[in-house]
């Protein structure tokens, strides 16, 4: 497993009847699951649900203890397939991803699933990783959702108030036999907060029961005929009992006064910063003791009609806010009103941008606007509200923007993957530019300077793929990067099976760091690590040779930028067809450093002889072109100015945070680019060997030095 | 809208109308945002509060730029806050910077403002990757930060909180908390920060440590915005005990035969001639500079303050010192190159120390070292010279201070004697002298031309391909300037031409600039 352990999380698992849980929302959502008692869990890692994942993943005696089933799926759509546990048999179930991305790749399973329906409750968790600070496209979950009529729950940023929505979720959907997404933006999941908690449920019914005594039924496979009647079902049972649960149980929520000429419906996730804006504009205070009529949709799938009209029925206009596009709640709720003929108005996007996060600072220009199209009243003296904009157009200020520099992401101190790049970078300047597909990983860093490299990004496994037209005879090859995680998410079949069974003359890449590195270091099926609950340790070369790949090139040390330059040479150089299969292995630093950092401490706490090495520039020699710099990138490779008059350009500097992993000696050599660089090796508890060695050594040197400095001039005149 | 509607009185929306106290952490990943973050809602929990804290980690976990985000309020009568999950521009009472560019963009981002915010933010730079791939100086004004810091901030505390938290043996996340502590914003003692960190366990000593020099730093009182002063560097110019009398000549020399406005550059140049090669090296420097200085002063330089000669000091100095394969053996082999490594790795005494060269000769290097006669022919036949090359041309790793390396560098670092004579020597000199032309028949009839000509010097640096590259850049700026030399504007040109080199490696902005210039000359 990652060399992190989340034992203090475990422990939060534990928490019964009577405990207060500190911590992440996506913690509390963990916890839910148990609480609701799930039978199994599954999912697959990424920014925001990764912590699920690796708790879970170290939480084996508290799962054992309850019968709960844990995998890491392969991929989403493993995850998702994975749900058809609850189809026959009344288990409860959930799988987590990161989506949009993680939906999509998600939604055939999905759509099987939700036509059939589902016995057990079913809950599938999706961390929305949309507006700042994502990394993926912009768009919405609610479309798979509405498509493939799944309840979509947008449960209020409160950790109570998504605990809850946790536990009735399950019931809804055993309720309307409908699987149901729970939608949680990034910052929720990361929001630290607090909830009372209950007792973990041991499911009911188990997986072993459910094994043991097998049932079939025709009727909810997707096939004709049973597929025409499970659309039927959807439109006929499915959807009135879901909103009669949603009702009767008050998921949605009134708050502020029953009356008022203008109010305001939204997604749950958006309640706090509605608040927040409200205050700004006197209307509320920090407590939610709102002035303005709110009706909060923590179900944002299914629309209730009725709620929505009773709502509406005696205000003058109502503003919907909802964040992202398309604006599928304003034109649900238009639907409603017209069909049932109320006269409210409904604002929303016009006075609310259409994409973009819904920070206070937008509600706050939203709100301000709608209220004063529709109820200006009750602006009142409209008290000052927040507002940056006179520092931010002040000359110092403006003039700042010129100044501070972007500070995009990059690969880590260390990062094996970097000199990968600085090979590549070395080929670029000798065979011309490639064409190049990334694909999603740490490496798809490679696309930000220092690298520059790398034309698009097709989603995750799928960069090898994406060279897939480029499969013609040509004057250069295409080269695709894909790291290890997208190899066995899907890229072994999609992007190696398919260059080997179309001929594909082009280079493949695949960086092997031993662990998901960019969704924080989780096992896979190559990981080098021994864990005890998965078979790792399987190797990508056998599965390329395997799947019929025949040059295929195995790097063990990716640091050898020599040896990777030549062997990307020899790729896009050598007569041999079919693709070229390069696999380049060393491990992830970030994790081997977790792993290795405290057991240098120990030995040389403990008398043991240990050499560390590190790296560092003869600032004299260095020229201060910093060549070397944009070959590498390297957080701990940066520039100081020295205290010179006779030098204008500040010299390359290496800090104290490297860890000595050889990138920039090896790139300064096979680059030649100049000997400022040198590695300091420094032995810790050296043996009486070493000791004499270097005196002896030294003794020698020290002479020769002194003899040599004696014919110099004397330059303190100078000085 | 309606007069009366602006007139109308606001009745207050509940007793609590004020705001949760609001703090912006703004980091690069990895820079302990996370345990500042907790800490301070551990902090505000333990008096009752209700805290929440969002972050956005995603791909900024890896030196991106990242921002956590705290709000914390007491309860009322048992009801929660509800609390924001970003920060408000305009509304934020703390901002805490853990590095200054990121100070300038907690500004741009309106976090900082007059009415409302503390400033807490470490004045050290961290630069990013755009600052330090400039084949030039990349290096953002910090300046600019600090003017904007005045007009933004209601309070500003601002040291080097990472050279702090460093000197107590820990990480710049105590040394913030620390400085919270000492700013006095938010309403808790000192014993309750500290009961937070203390609780930490692992590394809490050094971090109370930090946390309290941090303390009593602010409570020192005001905060100087200077950079922070500068270590002195140790010096690897070798010196002997022995005075020479031809250098107490030179000296003489320099302070009668240069302005003033030049000296202190021409002693640094004089300086580093010497350290290169010898006395009589310097000698021959101050003999060009005297030729320098006379057109100087014949074109009125006196009252430009002698910039052409004080450049020309810096300039020809720096190509008098080329870089050979002399000059790196020798700085390598000095003694105060290893004392230097040995203090920045902080080495003590039971500890050895062994250094690694990566040295990548070419036949081109060996070639320059050897006489200038027997270099060319050598250099005309390809053939003798490639099958050389594929002997010499390989990666070396050298163990600098085993012995058989060390007396293999120490030997070549000696040869000064031979590199006079060299190829190199010549080709240096030859390009030299072409350069100090052209600037001196600019002098006469533009003065600033003729100074930023000299100045072109600095695009010739590097090793191997960077210096070809360089050498290449000089030329295509040296032949753009004698395309506009007769123009009024000829130096701003050159300013700008040199600049433009400067920017990136491949020479795509300098080459836009020729262009430019083609479309009028």
């Amino acid at each position: 497993m990652a060399e992190r352990s989340f034992a203090r999380e475990v422990e939060d698992l534990r928490l019964g009847n009577g405990d207060t849980f500190r911590g992440e929302g996506i913690l509390a959502i963990t916890k839910a699951l148990l609480q609701s008692g799930v039978a199994y869990v599954g999912g697959y890692q990424g920014s925001p649900i990764s912590h699920l994942m690796d708790v879970l993943a170290d939480a084996k005696d508290v799962l054992d203890d309850l019968g709960v089933v844990f995998q890491s799926s392969a991929n989403e759509a493993a995850a998702a397939a994975m749900l058809s546990a609850s189809v026959m048999y009344p288990l409860r179930g959930a799988v987590a991803w990161k989506s949009t991305v993680g939906t999509n790749v998600a939604s055939d399973a999905l759509a099987n699933l939700a036509s059939g329906g589902v016995t057990g409750g079913t809950m599938i968790i999706v961390g929305e990783d949309y507006g700042e600070g994502s990394s993926i496209m912009q768009e919405r979950t609610h479309a798979f959702a509405m498509k493939s009529q799944m309840w979509l729950l947008d449960p209020r940023p409160e950790h109570e108030c998504i605990v809850n929505l946790i536990e009735k979720g399950f019931e809804l959907s055993e309720v309307s036999n409908t699987p149901v997404m729970l939608e949680v933006r990034v910052r929720a999941c990361h929001m630290h907060g607090s909830f009372a908690c209950k007792d973990n449920v041991r499911p009911a019914h188990t997986i072993k029961d459910a094994l043991n005594n097998p049932k079939r039924d025709v009727g909810r496979i997707v096939l004709p005929p049973a597929a025409y009647e499970h659309e039927q079902e959807k439109i006929r049972t499915r959807m009135p009992a879901a909103i009669g649960f949603i009702r009767d149980n008050k998921l949605n929520e009134y708050m502020g006064p029953k009356q008022g000429k203008v109010g305001i419906i939204m997604q749950g996730g958006m309640y706090n910063n509605v608040i927040r804006a409200l205050q700004y504009l006197g209307l509320s205070d920090a407590y939610g003791n709102t002035q303005i009529p709110l009706y909060i949709m923590n179900v944002t799938y299914p629309v209730i009609d009725a709620e929505v009209a009773e709502f509406c029925l005696d205000k003058d206009a109502v503003l919907i806010v909802e964040e992202g596009q398309p604006e599928y709640l304003e034109q649900a709720i238009n639907t409603v009103l017209r069909r049932k003929d109320i006269q409210a108005r409904v604002h929303g996007k016009d006075v609310l941008p259409m994409g973009g996060d819904y920070t206070a600072q937008v509600l706050l220009g939203g709100v301000r606007e709608f209220l004063e199209k529709t109820e200006p009243r009750l602006l009142g003296n409209r008290p000052p509200a927040p507002d940056a904009t006179p520092v931010l157009n002040h000359p110092a200020v403006e003039k700042l923007k010129q100044v501070v520099p972007a500070r995009p992401p990059g690969l880590c101190t260390g990062c094996p993957e970097r000199p990968i790049f600085a090979a590549m970078k070395l080929v670029e300047e000798e065979l011309g530019q490639h064409h190049v597909s990334a694909d999603i990983g740490c490496h798809l860093f490679s696309i930000l300077p220092p690298f520059n490299i790398g034309a698009t990004t097709m989603g995750f496994g799928l960069g090898p793929a994406s060279t897939s037209a480029f499969n013609v005879k040509a004057d250069k090859r295409s080269i695709a990067v894909m790291g290890d995680g997208g190899f066995w998410h899907n890229g072994l079949t999609s992007g190696i099976g398919n260059a080997v069974f179309n001929k594909h003359d082009g280079v493949f890449v695949i960086v092997d760091n031993y662990y998901t590195s960019a969704t924080g270091g989780q096992d896979i099926l190559s990981s080098r690590a021994i864990n005890k609950r998965r078979k790792t340790n399987n190797s990508i070369v056998q599965a390329v040779k395997g799947i019929g790949g025949q040059w295929v090139r195995q790097l063990d040390r990716t640091y050898d930028v020599g040896k990777m330059r030549d062997t990307l040479k020899e790729a896009l150089t050598t007569k041999e067809e079919g693709p070229k299969v390069i696999v380049a292995s060393s491990e992830c630093m970030l994790n081997k450093q977790r792993r290795v950092k405290p057991q240098i401490s120990k030995a040389i706490k403990d008398g043991t002889r240990v050499v560390k090495e590190r790296f560092g520039v003869d600032e004299d020699v260095c020229t201060g072109d910093h060549a070397c710099i944009r070959l590498s990138g390297c957080p701990s490779l940066s520039v100081k100015q020295l205290d010179d008059p006779l030098r204008d350009d500040p010299v390359a500097a290496i800090d104290n945070s490297c860890v000595g992993c050889g990138n920039c000696g090896e790139v300064s050599e096979a680059a030649v680019l100049c000997p400022s660089f040198y590695r300091a090796d420094v032995i810790h508890n050296p043996t009486r060997w070493d000791m004499f060695k270097s005196k002896v050594a030294m003794s020698v040197i020290g002479w020769l030095q002194r003899r040599r400095d004696r014919r110099r001039p004397a330059l303190e005149a100078l000085a | 809208m309606r007069d009366e509607t602006v007139r109308l009185a606001l009745p207050a929306a509940g007793e609590a109308t004020e705001r949760p106290i609001s703090i912006a952490i703004v980091a690069m990943g990895g820079q302990g945002g996370g345990v500042l973050t907790d800490w301070i809602v551990q902090l505000a929990e333990n008096h009752g509060w209700v805290a929440q804290s969002t972050s956005v980690p995603g791909v900024a976990q890896r030196t991106g730029a990242t921002i956590y985000y705290i709000e914390a309020m007491p309860p009322l009568d048992g009801r929660k806050p509800i609390l924001s999950l970003m920060p408000t521009p305009g509304d934020v009472d703390v901002v805490m910077a853990a590095e200054f560019m990121e100070a300038g963009r907690s500004i741009l981002r309106g976090l900082v403002t007059p009415d409302r915010t503390t400033l807490i933010a470490s004045n050290h730079r961290s630069f990013a990757i755009g600052e330090k791939i400039a084949p030039g100086n990349g290096i953002a004004d910090g300046g600019a930060v600090t003017g904007a810091i005045g007009i933004a901030a209601k309070t500003e505390i601002i040291f080097d909180l990472n050279a702090l938290a460093i000197a107590h043996g820990s990480v710049i996340s105590a040394a913030m908390f620390g400085a919270l502590a000492g700013a006095g914003v938010l309403p808790f003692s000192r014993d309750s920060y500290l009961d937070v960190i203390r609780k930490g366990g692992k590394g809490a000593k050094a971090s109370v440590e930090t946390f309290e020099a941090a303390f009593e730093r602010v409570k020192a009182g005001p905060t100087e915005l200077a950079a922070p002063a500068k270590a002195k560097p140790v010096d690897n110019i070798a010196s002997s005990a022995t005075p020479d009398p031809q250098l107490g000549e030179l000296v003489a020399r320099l302070n009668q035969e240069l302005p003033e406005p030049a000296l202190g550059m021409a002693r640094a140049g004089l300086r580093k001639v010497i350290d290169f090669q010898d006395v009589a090296y310097g000698g021959e420097y101050l003999d060009i500079l005297k030729t320098l200085h006379a057109a100087d002063r014949n074109a009125g330089g006196g009252a430009h303050a002698y910039a052409f000669t004080e450049t020309a000091a810096k300039y020809l100095a720096n190509a008098m010192t080329y870089d050979d394969v002399i000059r790196v053996a020798d700085l390598k082999t000095r003694a105060g190159r290893r004392a230097r490594i040995e203090s920045e790795l902080e080495m003590s005494n039971g500890q050895v120390l062994q250094t690694t060269e990566f040295m990548h000769p070419r036949m081109e290097e060996v070639m320059g070292m050897l006489p200038a006669g027997f270099g060319r022919w050598l250099g005309a036949r390809p053939r003798l010279l490639g099958w050389l090359d594929r002997r010499v041309n390989r990666g070396r790793r050298v163990r600098t201070y085993s012995l058989p390396w060390f007396l293999a560098l120490y030997v070549v670092g000696g040869m000064r004697g031979l590199r006079r004579r060299s190829l190199r020597h010549a080709v240096e000199t030859a390009h030299r002298d072409s350069w100090l032309k052209a600037a001196t028949e600019a002098v006469g009839t533009n003065y600033q031309l003729g100074v930023e000509i000299l100045q072109c010097r600095r695009l010739v640096k590097g090793y191997s391909d960077t210096h070809s590259r360089g050498l290449s850049k000089f030329d295509r700026t040296l032949a753009a300037i004698k395309l506009v030399e007769r123009r009024e504007d000829a130096a701003d040109w050159a300013r700008r031409l040199r600049e433009a080199a400067l920017k990136d490696s491949a020479g795509t902005a300098l080459d836009g600039v020729i262009q430019t210039i083609k479309t009028f000359a």
